[in-house]
């Protein structure tokens, strides 16, 4: 089922005459970019999913508020679509462009407004890079918490609609834990703040909402966050394990002992290998997996930390057990689990990222299935994981030069998510539902559940301008996707209307 | 909806044998009769008012449905769901107590960080999440919404409905889970929520320290840029409060380096629990809730103030005009409610009034999760 926008299936969109789009903006809003030819559209088809193109008709590059609003206003008389990017780096083609729509470019709103080290906030503009911010606050001994691993690239912008994560999320939380107040502007051009500067605000939980809404609610113009004090030490172990289950079973019980680390992260042998010939990390290539249990804190609780870790560790089996000795080689540690993604791919000529999430207790189980799909399907497949939140990115290694490899790449990525789902888990944990999952959304919800979603969108953007056909999926799809995908026997959605 | 399509229904994650329910003799699953009750109400627009243990009935306007509307108590629908320690998971009935989910977290040396009031020994889960009011630690760990993981819901025609989940992470969709947490039930009954818990600490000390208010805002604002273990941090009656928590050594070091002398281990309850002085309720004048950023200095009211979450949630006992009020808070960032009107009694639009653009996004909101007005009107803004 091809994952491109499809009309029949996500809904008509209004068919606007390019020219007369372009005329129209171009007398609106004379100071700002507007990309139209081809090859200055090339560079935006796609987003870090790059398995999937499509060329925008226009792309606005605006640099003031008043400009995005007009464009909104514009965009909204005219009925013409408008998908929001940041950096580009999401990995569900969140930001895929839509031939009939406007590329809205939030890249140029790259300025960090203000840092409140008194208040411990950062006021930041939605293009500024993850990093960025914890560069900005790092001289008053603060920083920003979540940390993808795309945080030298990717906005904080696409961070707040994909309520992205990272390595440090099970103790410091999501993106949503640490953003206070965002100011956005609707489809129809108009201003509003949600959140506060405030621990909270009146009404409902709108900033919560808007956490990873994938750009479908409205435009996100300006981020307050949290900071927090640098933690005074952080000390990481590395457990080596002659068998994943093994490795799984030892998350839990890291936790079961009563200890939240800072960053608890698992890779699988194929992981190992390719991060070690990409950056030399010190990793054991014969380990079946390791996991990096990093705790922070005050020095003491640290020490009485990794002794207790250590001794669970040892308990579950681990193989062998290092902690780093300074901070270079803690660096270190952690460069091989940040440049995972990359180096998989130079093992590969393309590599298909998955982002689901289990209970960890189904760790053990899950990966069994994964390895036997990969068998199945001939296709090896790398893992890398927030252990400890339970979020998975199984790695699937294909050749999209070889004639339907990249189909059954997609196959094995969604059998893979089926097992999540199964096992009482969800198809993204960080990730992003985008373009790439819409189908899959169909087994995580039930039609009155995604009616409800529709609902939420209809209270923000009625005409379904904002990235139509990201994030929830029409019921006329999940009845396609249903019909083609009979599950156990079972049809998952009877009730809908066949095409 | 009869069982056989109910069950057709069902969630993959349902399946799972390891989602099987705890049997206990007094918890039952009573969602399918509050669904039909629901049901009944859409089909003849009659309002509901939603309670729980009726605890925080004072929170709020007031739900006027006499004569038209009905109660529709949630208390039947109780019982841990599943409660897995290693997972750091729980899913709990709204019907339970919040005394009976504390004491099972308890026995398993884990809590709901966000120490949720319970105003009473009634309060439920559900009436807990749907107010969303966190207590004295939630500056550090954060606040009710924080640590919700995912909901069942019931919508506005009866249909029985699953948000979010029992897993960490998880972005599937809008996030429905946090948005019910705080609406006061005006989107939709709350059948079932699931939290993130987490293990207590190994040590806590409360320590009382004597010393003017401006050193002691002067202090927070600094110690908060400090890694050290704060938890709670409060200022009344010249003394500036403070619970550390964390390891048996960390604990050790910042309460020695601090000083001061050790308080009462109930102490930080009676403030959650609103015990303390500055709330009983032999004093007539309406009890403020001012919410702040970080680092205001005092604002320039009339009226008896207690300073907790460092600063950043102010209590005030004042005579002051709402209008007032809501301006100065405005002022300084942040907003103004009012918990408790003239001589206790219910106050008549409790909650700062909504920029236009933000009242229009809730109407529509509401409208699209709620069109008929059934669940709790007028319980948050006369409009919703
Ligand atoms: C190597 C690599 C590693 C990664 N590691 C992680 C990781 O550890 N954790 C993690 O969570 N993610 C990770 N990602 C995914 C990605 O970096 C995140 O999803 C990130 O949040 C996307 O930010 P962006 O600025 O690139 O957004 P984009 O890709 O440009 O857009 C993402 C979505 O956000 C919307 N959007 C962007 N800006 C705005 C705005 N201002 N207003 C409204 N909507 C907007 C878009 O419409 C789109 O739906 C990784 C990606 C790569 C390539």
């Amino acid at each position: 089922m091809n994952i491109l926008y499809d009309e029949r299936l996500d809904g008509a969109l209004a068919t606007p005459d390019k020219g007369s789009v372009l005329a129209d903006l171009q007398q609106a809003l004379p100071d700002m970019t507007l990309l139209h030819r081809a090859e200055d559209l090339r560079p935006f088809e796609c987003d870090g999913l790059s398995v999937y193109r499509v060329l925008p008709m226009l792309v606005a590059m605006p640099h003031t508020l008043e400009q995005v609003e007009i464009l909104m206003r514009r965009c909204h008389a005219l009925g013409v679509p408008v998908v929001t990017r940041g950096a580009g780096t999401g990995l569900s083609g969140g930001a895929l462009p839509l031939e009939k729509g406007v590329l809205l470019v939030m890249s140029r709103f790259a300025r960090i407004l203000d840092v409140d080290p008194q208040a411990r906030t950062a006021r930041v503009q939605p293009g500024v890079r993850n990093l960025a911010i914890s560069e900005a606050a790092a001289p008053h001994g603060l920083y920003y918490a979540p940390d993808p691993s795309s945080q030298i690239a990717c906005s904080i912008g696409g961070n707040v609609a994909e309520n992205a994560g990272g390595v440090h999320c099970l103790k410091y939380g999501l993106t949503v834990h640490n953003v206070l107040r965002l100011d956005v502007i609707t489809i129809e051009g108009e201003r509003m703040t949600l959140g506060a500067d405030a621990f909270d605000a009146p009404g409902f939980d709108l900033l919560a909402l808007f956490n990873g809404s994938e750009g479908m609610l409205g435009v996100i113009t300006e981020i307050t966050v949290k900071l927090l004090p640098q933690p005074q030490c952080a000390k990481v172990l590395m457990a080596s394990f002659d068998d994943v289950g093994k490795a799984g079973k030892a998350v839990g019980d890291i936790i079961a002992a009563g200890i939240v680390p800072g960053g608890l992260e698992m890779m699988d042998k194929l992981a190992i290998r390719a991060a070690e010939d990409f950056v030399r990390a010190g990793y054991p290539v014969g380990a079946e997996a390791i996991l990096l249990c990093e705790l922070d804190g005050v020095e003491s609780d640290v020490d009485d930390d990794c002794q207790a870790v250590r001794r669970v560790l040892e308990a579950a089996g681990a193989t062998a057990i290092d902690q780093a000795r300074d901070d270079a080689e803690r660096a270190r540690f952690w460069a091989g689990r940040k440049a995972a993604f990359p180096a998989v791919g130079r093992m590969s000529p393309d590599y298909y990222c998955m982002d689901g999430t289990i209970p960890r207790r189904e760790l053990p189980r899950v990966l069994k299935g994964i390895a036997d799909l990969s068998e199945q399907y001939g296709l090896a497949v790398a893992n890398v994981f927030h252990a400890g939140d339970g979020n998975m990115h199984p790695l699937i290694l294909f050749d999209a030069n070889q004639p339907g490899e990249l189909e059954l790449a997609e196959t094995v990525g969604g059998r893979i998510l089926e097992l999540c789902v199964e096992a009482g888990g969800s198809i993204t944990g960080e990730h992003g539902v985008g373009r790439e999952k819409i189908n899959q959304m169909c087994s995580q919800f039930r039609p009155d559940e995604l009616s409800v979603f529709h609902a939420v969108k209809a209270a923000f953007d009625e005409s379904r301008l904002l990235n139509p056909g990201k994030n929830v999926p029409t019921l006329a799809r999940c009845a396609e996707f249903g019909a083609m995908h009979v599950h156990n026997g079972e049809l998952p959605h009877p009730e809908l209307p066949r095409f | 909806m009869s069982q056989d399509s109910h069950d057709a229904n069902r969630h993959e994650q349902d399946r799972h044998p390891t989602h099987a329910e705890a049997n206990r003799p007094a918890d039952q699953d009573a969602s399918e009769a509050l669904a039909e009750r629901v049901r009944r109400a859409h089909a003849d627009r009659t309002p509901l008012r939603i309670v729980g243990g009726d605890t925080k009935a004072f929170y709020g306007r007031r739900v006027d449905i006499s004569g038209v509307g009905e109660t529709l108590s949630t208390s039947a629908h109780r019982g841990i769901v599943h409660y897995d320690p290693v997972e750091l998971v729980v899913s709990v009935r709204a019907g339970t107590r919040l005394s009976t989910l504390e004491a099972a977290l308890d026995a398993e040396g884990q809590r709901l960080a966000c120490e949720p009031p319970h105003f009473g020994e009634t309060a439920t889960v559900g009436g807990m999440a749907a107010a969303g009011l966190s207590g004295p630690r939630r500056p550090w760990a954060g606040a009710v919404r924080d640590f919700v993981l995912g909901i069942r819901l019931i919508g506005h025609d009866g249909t029985q409905l699953r948000f979010g989940g029992e897993v960490m992470k998880n972005v599937a969709g809008y996030d429905l889970s946090r948005l019910m947490i705080g609406a006061q039930g005006c989107l939709g009954v709350l059948s079932e929520v699931s939290f993130k818990v987490l293990p207590k600490p190994a040590a806590t000390r409360g320590l009382r320290l004597a010393m003017p208010l401006e050193s002691a805002l002067e202090r927070l604002a600094e110690w908060g840029r400090k890694p050290w273990p704060i938890s709670a941090a409060s200022y009344h009656d010249g003394a500036l409060h403070l619970r550390l928590e964390g390891g048996a050594g960390s604990v050790a070091q910042t309460a020695g380096q601090l000083g001061g002398d050790t308080l009462e281990a109930d102490y930080w309850a009676a403030l959650r629990e609103q015990r303390l002085a500055l709330f009983t309720d032999d004093d007539p004048r309406p009890l403020w809730r001012l919410s702040l950023p970080n680092n205001i200095p005092p604002l320039a009211l009339d009226g008896d103030v207690l300073y907790d979450w460092a600063g950043a949630q102010r209590w005030l006992r004042s005579d002051a005009p709402a209008a007032t009020i809501h301006a100065a808070a405005a002022r300084a960032g942040g907003h103004a409610s009012c918990f408790r009107g003239q001589h206790g009694a219910h106050p008549d639009e409790p909650f700062a009034p909504l920029s236009p653009v933000l009242a229009k996004y809730h109407q529509r909101l509401k409208q699209q999760l709620d069109p008929y007005g059934i669940f709790n009107p007028g319980r948050l803004y006369e409009a919703l």
